[in-house]
């Protein structure tokens, strides 16, 4: 387990009841989320897919305290997070919640090493201890010979890496992850999935959000949304061992 | 499994069992593993009707085997497959049946068929996920038949969502 803030209590790390949320466009109310219900374990990796619109993102910025609901519960750790004030919200991200977005969001005038370094230590960690995280992500993500450079000298695979080392800096209970992969090309997709599926190795809890299978499939459970409400919810057996399943999709012809 | 044969047997003859390594060789892992006795059916067959010529190896030490290479029909066969287009997958989908008939037999509704059908596209998407993570990124072929084939589930998967909002 990579989190010290939050006690595993009955495995349950983040829950949620009767979500829901209803933007207001025009003075015609859209529901975007429609009542979820949802639970994530301590250290489980979780995706949550649907088509665009389902309401997937929306869902994981409640779940993160980026948006208010317009109605249900949130806890987090046991403890009721949904009402909040901003402020309350800005404290718990800080030592529970990581964020990755599809657009890297760094900071653009620091250094990659400070954009990582910045938020373990507003997380409390010591300066020591902040230094010493910084470069383990930095080795860990292959990016040591960078740690100087600004962000905007990086290529978006890179950048992105940056952004995961960020959402990791101060061992955050829960990674929550929207579209992490949406600009990417495959080569740059396929090692921030490596390091995602690394960080969940560790034991870190992540709920990640796709629209796309090839990377909702790296999850053991994958949550499909479809019009604000969750349509299905499967753990997924990988079907590699069941050799017989992978002939029928490989099939060439000759 | 007729063409490839040939191709391989462009280069140089060889017997059947050298063929399916090849075979294996070329394509990896994913490619499901042809089987050998398979292998010489289609060779015969392809003797019989003239595209390769075999021949019987006298061997002391080992089993005698038979070594095939190429006629000049063969070759011309090959050509003409190379050049010519190849049709891509066409929609015969099982499911896609089912779903549109499920109605008249008062069966498990739509969004429960639909349901089961995603976990399955997803568990073999992960199953491929994983194919690929293990793979040598240096193999090209092999990656590139396992990055079809998570393509072609990707297609099918939207697919699905597109009934999902049209029939449920």
């Amino acid at each position: 387990m990579t989190s010290a803030g939050l006690a595993p209590g009955d495995g349950v790390l983040l829950r949620a009841a009767g979500l829901t949320k209803t933007f207001r466009g025009d003075g015609v109310p859209v529901p975007a989320v429609r009542g979820v219900d949802l639970s994530l374990r301590h250290g489980e990796f979780a995706a949550v897919t649907g088509p665009s619109g389902a309401g997937k993102s929306t869902l994981l910025h409640l779940l993160g305290g980026l948006e208010r609901p317009t109605g249900g519960q949130i806890w987090l750790g046991g403890r009721r997070v949904d009402g909040l004030s901003e402020a309350r919200w800005a404290a718990t991200r800080r030592r529970h919640i990581g964020f990755v977005f599809q657009f890297f969001n760094l900071v653009s005038n620091m250094t990659v090493a400070d954009n990582i370094e910045l938020p373990a230590l507003m997380s409390g960690m010591t300066r020591r201890e902040a230094a010493r995280r910084r470069e383990e992500l930095l080795g860990r993500l292959g990016l040591s010979g960078k740690a100087g450079l600004p962000p905007a000298r990086l290529s978006g695979g890179e950048q992105q890496r940056v952004a995961l080392a960020r959402a990791l800096a101060h061992r955050p209970s829960l990674l929550l992850a929207d579209e992490p992969t949406g600009s990417l090309d495959s080569a740059a997709a396929a090692s921030v999935l490596g390091l995602l599926r690394d960080a969940h190795a560790d034991g870190q809890a992540i709920l990640l959000v796709t629209h796309d299978a090839r990377v909702a499939s790296l999850a053991e459970r994958v949550i499909s949304m479809f019009d604000g409400m969750i349509a299905d919810d499967a753990i997924l057996p990988a079907m590699l061992e069941q050799a017989h399943a992978l002939p029928s999709v490989l099939k060439l012809k000759g | 499994m007729r063409l490839p044969l040939l191709a391989l047997l462009a280069k140089e003859p060889a017997h059947g069992y050298e063929l399916k390594s090849q075979l294996e060789r070329i394509f990896g892992q994913a490619y499901p593993q042809p089987n050998v006795g398979q292998i010489y059916v289609t060779l015969q067959r392809l003797e019989r009707d003239g595209l390769v010529r075999g021949e019987h190896v006298i061997q002391s030490d080992r089993p005698n085997k038979r070594v095939y290479e190429l006629t000049d029909a063969g070759r011309a066969a090959l050509a003409s497959w190379l050049e010519g287009p190849s049709e891509g997958q066409r929609i015969r989908d099982d499911f896609f049946m089912k779903l549109a008939l499920s109605p008249l037999c008062g069966a498990a509704d739509r969004m429960s068929l639909i349901n089961r059908q995603r976990r399955h596209y997803l568990s073999l998407m992960r199953g491929l996920s994983r194919l690929a993570s293990q793979s040598d990124r240096a193999a090209v072929i092999p990656r590139l038949l396992i990055e079809g084939a998570m393509l072609h589930l990707q297609a099918d998967l939207d697919w699905l969502e597109r009934c999902q909002q049209e029939l449920v």
